[in-house]
């Protein structure tokens, strides 16, 4: 931030009179923000007020601040995006117990994250706008319009929750304390995630139901147990600027651009050919398939690829479809393959409804376990065993795909010495001994 | 020269190439592969990637962060449109240019996440609460995911409104042969500085878009996701509230001809149209290869924007046709649409909801 554009106000009020209900404790909380906002002299263009939704959520109304009015509990989500991208902005939100219920997933995050915004919960112990209804924080026992025989449930210790997951700055008070307004200023001075739950009184639902008052308050404190006041204040990384620093020495790297093959070789093939490639997962039957794809295009021709695999990716078959053509491919997806290699018991489940297609003008790979398997096209055994290398469960694919590519006499050996090349160099010569060794094998 | 590469890849790209500087995602089949690339190109370009807690979050953090002067991108699939659904709302309220990919999977519910389908072109235009319209496009090919992004950004700009970039499992993931030398870069233009003093939702003419005031621009900036005045506070004055909502619908509807995009590829003398759009438009360019090649002829559109309905381009490929099949992977949206607005023609639905794809053999059969 500029400091010399700092303009300070007296006020970071505007005009409008508070909507709150005579005796509400909203007012007087947004009063101590303000004097907080007076004595740290920001520029109201700099702070953002974030407001959630309810009674309280239409506290940014009555501010000259920059301002945000989101969904309900969704605020601190709006506040971790407006401070990510600029972290050098005051962010402050105001939820309440509502909003900090609904929106709990978003307060343990930005806990853990230590984000630096600065989070108001005003706590009511019910929804105020809706009707009085409780809320996560009602005190057990209390009388609601949705707990007419008193809650059953436990309130939730807001500040003991964010505090154990990571806040740097966390504070419980009332809206009656003398210090609220220096508790926001310190909240808002720390780096870090700061969260000040504040007790006030809805008098409208909550107090005539459960005679809550002032004292009352205290009262409840003591009976649950909770802790107030500073609970803590320590300085921990905060995650905007961490983001920031892990990002640096990424910073002007070359973003993704396309990556083009140069045309090395050539191919006779001048219609669409289409191979199905059924085997298991970690069988490497998408990368071996990818392998081929790119020796099409190094050999001029169009190629694409369309995996099959169940959601849990290292169990069960792994099927891709591979088309090549001379000329540009629209429809990628393949009913009846000229071609089909079967490499395991996963993938012969998955080529059951290929092979009840295929005709005598096509082709079948199998390894020797699958020799016998039924269909009307012509099977050619592949045997990774005869390979003079030993070849590793991952080689496997690679082979018996090289070999059938060869045998069918589309792609020549050149564009599958060219595509090892293009691809991951720490198996680079592994990759070229394995399509050499089944290129000869094929044509031998 | 060609590269072998998938939508998704095109997806970032466009994005980044558009000025993208902030992405907030959350994991899920088969979008994922958005959120790992846009956290590893964020910190490249000075732009801030997240993976956050839901998809609710997500989409909070896009609004917020673009309110600081971000351009933001978040991608999911149906399941986390759902939960987009109530920020979406906020973001046509509100007025935030944002970009969202849909990649779709197969519905209903949790459905099958490795599985094509087109279920949510409906889903995106009524999915909020109120009615009030979005854009969405939806790219046919990998080329167009990369100039539909681009063309997202640039859309979510002009009318300050969430666009969707409906895609799917398919054309995100297939490995496709890509002429390097064909991809197109529609021009995204840039953020207009607002002027100080500027009221935050000021419409005048009515469907008129006014710069996004953004923070920490040296002047103060109001937002808000509820019924508002121009100065961004909450009303319920009829006129007022009136004016906002008209605003809302002719910012968009009035500008339809603008947004509206589709190839035609029509016949003379053709008696049947085909239409289509995403993956299956693919099959459908092959069927028409394939059908004039025998000689019957045919007509076909590619609808590369689905909200607004592009409705003069459908009009204007719906004359001298006897009848239209529209194509698509769901029990039947679009074809609702083409229904409403044609008249005195067969309207026939070409549907596959069984998790493969349209080919080029179901549209001959049903154009036979
Ligand atoms: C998604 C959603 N669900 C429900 C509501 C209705 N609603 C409005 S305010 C509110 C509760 C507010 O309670 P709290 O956050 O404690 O604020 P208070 O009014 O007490 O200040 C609810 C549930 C809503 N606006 N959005
Ligand atoms: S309903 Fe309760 S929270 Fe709302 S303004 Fe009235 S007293 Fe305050
Ligand atoms: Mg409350």
């Amino acid at each position: 931030m500029n400091q010399t554009s700092v303009t300070p106000l007296a006020t970071y009020r505007n005009e409008r009179p508070y909507p709150f209900c005579p005796g509400c404790g909203h007012g007087p909380i947004l009063n101590h923000l303000n004097s907080a906002l007076v004595s740290l002299g920001v520029d109201a263009s700099e702070v953002v007020i974030v407001s959630d939704i309810g009674c309280s959520g239409l506290s940014d109304q009555y501010f000259a601040t920059s301002a945000f009015h989101g969904l309900h509990g969704r605020s601190i989500t709006y506040a971790t995006g407006i401070k990510l991208a600029r972290p050098d902005l005051k962010v402050v939100v105001i939820m309440g117990d509502g909003g900090t219920g609904i929106g709990g997933a978003h307060l343990l995050s930005a806990a853990r994250r230590n984000v630096g915004i600065t989070v108001i919960v005003m706590n009511n112990f019910n929804f105020g706008m809706t009707g009085g209804q409780h809320s996560v924080t009602t005190p057990t026992g209390a009388l609601t319009s949705t707990t007419p025989g008193g809650n059953l449930e436990r309130p939730l210790d807001i500040c003991a929750t964010v505090a154990a997951n990571g806040a740097g700055y966390v504070f419980r008070g009332t809206n009656f304390d003398k210090d609220l307004a220096e508790r926001i200023a310190d909240g808002m001075r720390s780096e870090c995630f700061a969260l000040l739950d504040v007790w006030d009184l809805c008098t409208a639902y909550f107090v005539p139901r459960n005679k809550a008052s002032r004292k009352t308050l205290s009262a409840t404190l003591d009976q649950l147990g909770f802790e107030s006041g500073v609970l803590r204040d320590e300085d921990v990384a905060e995650y905007a600027a961490a983001y920031r620093a892990a990002c640096k020495p990424h910073a002007g790297k070359p973003t993704l651009a396309p990556r083009p093959l140069d045309v090395c070789c050539t191919s006779a093939l001048d219609r669409r050919l289409r191979i199905v490639v059924a085997g298991s997962a970690g069988g490497k039957v998408r990368s071996a398939s990818g392998f081929v794809a790119r020796a099409a295009i190094l050999s001029g021709l169009w190629s694409a690829q369309k995996d099959d695999y169940p959601i849990t990716i290292m169990t069960g078959h792994s099927v891709a479809e591979l088309v090549l053509d001379s000329e540009e491919i629209h429809y990628t997806a393949v009913s009846r393959p000229d071609a089909l290699l079967i490499l395991s018991d996963d993938g012969l489940g998955k080529a059951r409804k290929f092979l009840a297609r295929m005709g005598a003008d096509d082709h079948v790979f199998v390894l020797p376990e699958f020799a016998d398997v039924e269909t009307a096209a012509r099977i050619c055994v592949i045997d990774p065993a005869r390979a003079q290398t030993r070849l590793t469960k991952a080689g496997v694919a690679l082979y018996a795909l090289t070999y059938a590519v060869a045998q069918l006499g589309i792609l020549p050996v050149g564009a599958f010495e060219a595509s090892a090349s293009h691809g991951n160099p720490a198996y680079r010569e592994e990759n070229l001994r394995t399509v050499r060794e089944a290129y000869a094998a094929a044509l031998a | 020269m060609r590269e072998l590469t998938d939508g998704a890849t095109a997806i970032v790209r466009g994005a980044v190439d558009a000025g993208c500087t902030f992405f907030a995602g959350y994991p899920i089949t088969p979008a994922s592969q958005i959120l790992m690339a846009m956290m590893r190109e964020m910190p490249k370009v000075g732009g801030v990637a997240i993976q956050a807690e839901d998809e609710i979050a997500s989409i909070g953090m896009c609004i917020g962060a673009t309110m600081s002067g971000a351009r933001a991108l978040t991608a999911t699939s149906g399941p986390g449109v759902s939960l987009y659904s109530e920020n979406i709302g906020m973001a046509i309220m509100g007025e935030v240019p944002l970009v969202i990919v849909d990649v779709q999977r197969m519905g209903p519910g949790t459905g099958a996440a490795t599985t094509v389908a087109q279920g949510d072109v409906q889903f995106v235009r009524w999915g909020s609460g109120g009615g009030y319209p979005i854009i969405a496009l939806c790219p046919s090919s990998v080329l167009e995911c990369y100039s539909l992004t681009r063309r997202a950004f640039d859309l979510a700009e002009r009318f300050r409104c969430p666009v969707f970039l409906l895609t799917d499992k398919e054309l995100s993931q297939t490995a496709c042969t890509v002429d390097v030398s064909a991809y197109a870069a529609p021009p995204v233009r840039a953020r207009t500085p607002a002027p100080a003093g500027l009221d935050p939702y000021s419409y005048d003419p009515l469907d008129g878009v006014s710069p996004l005031a953004q923070y920490g621009a040296g002047h103060v900036v109001r937002f808000t996701g509820s019924t508002h005045d121009e100065r961004a506070f909450i009303t319920k004055d009829p006129a007022t509230v009136e004016r906002l909502n008209q605003h809302l619908v002719a910012k968009i509807e009035n500008h339809s001809s603008e947004i509206q995009l589709v190839t035609a590829d029509l016949q003379e003398g053709a008696q049947t149209l085909l239409i289509s759009y995403g993956v299956t438009a693919g099959a459908m360019r092959e069927a028409v290869t394939r059908m004039r090649g025998a000689e019957s002829k045919v007509s076909a559109l590619t609808l590369q924007s689905l909200w607004p309905v592009p409705e003069q381009a459908i009009l204007t490929a719906l004359e001298g046709v006897t009848r239209v099949v529209v194509a698509e992977l769901n029990p039947g949206q679009v074809v609702r649409e083409v229904e409403r607005i044609a008249r005195g023609v067969d309207v026939i639905g070409l549907q596959r909801i069984d998790g493969e794809m349209i080919s080029p053999t179901d549209f001959e059969e049903v154009a036979r």
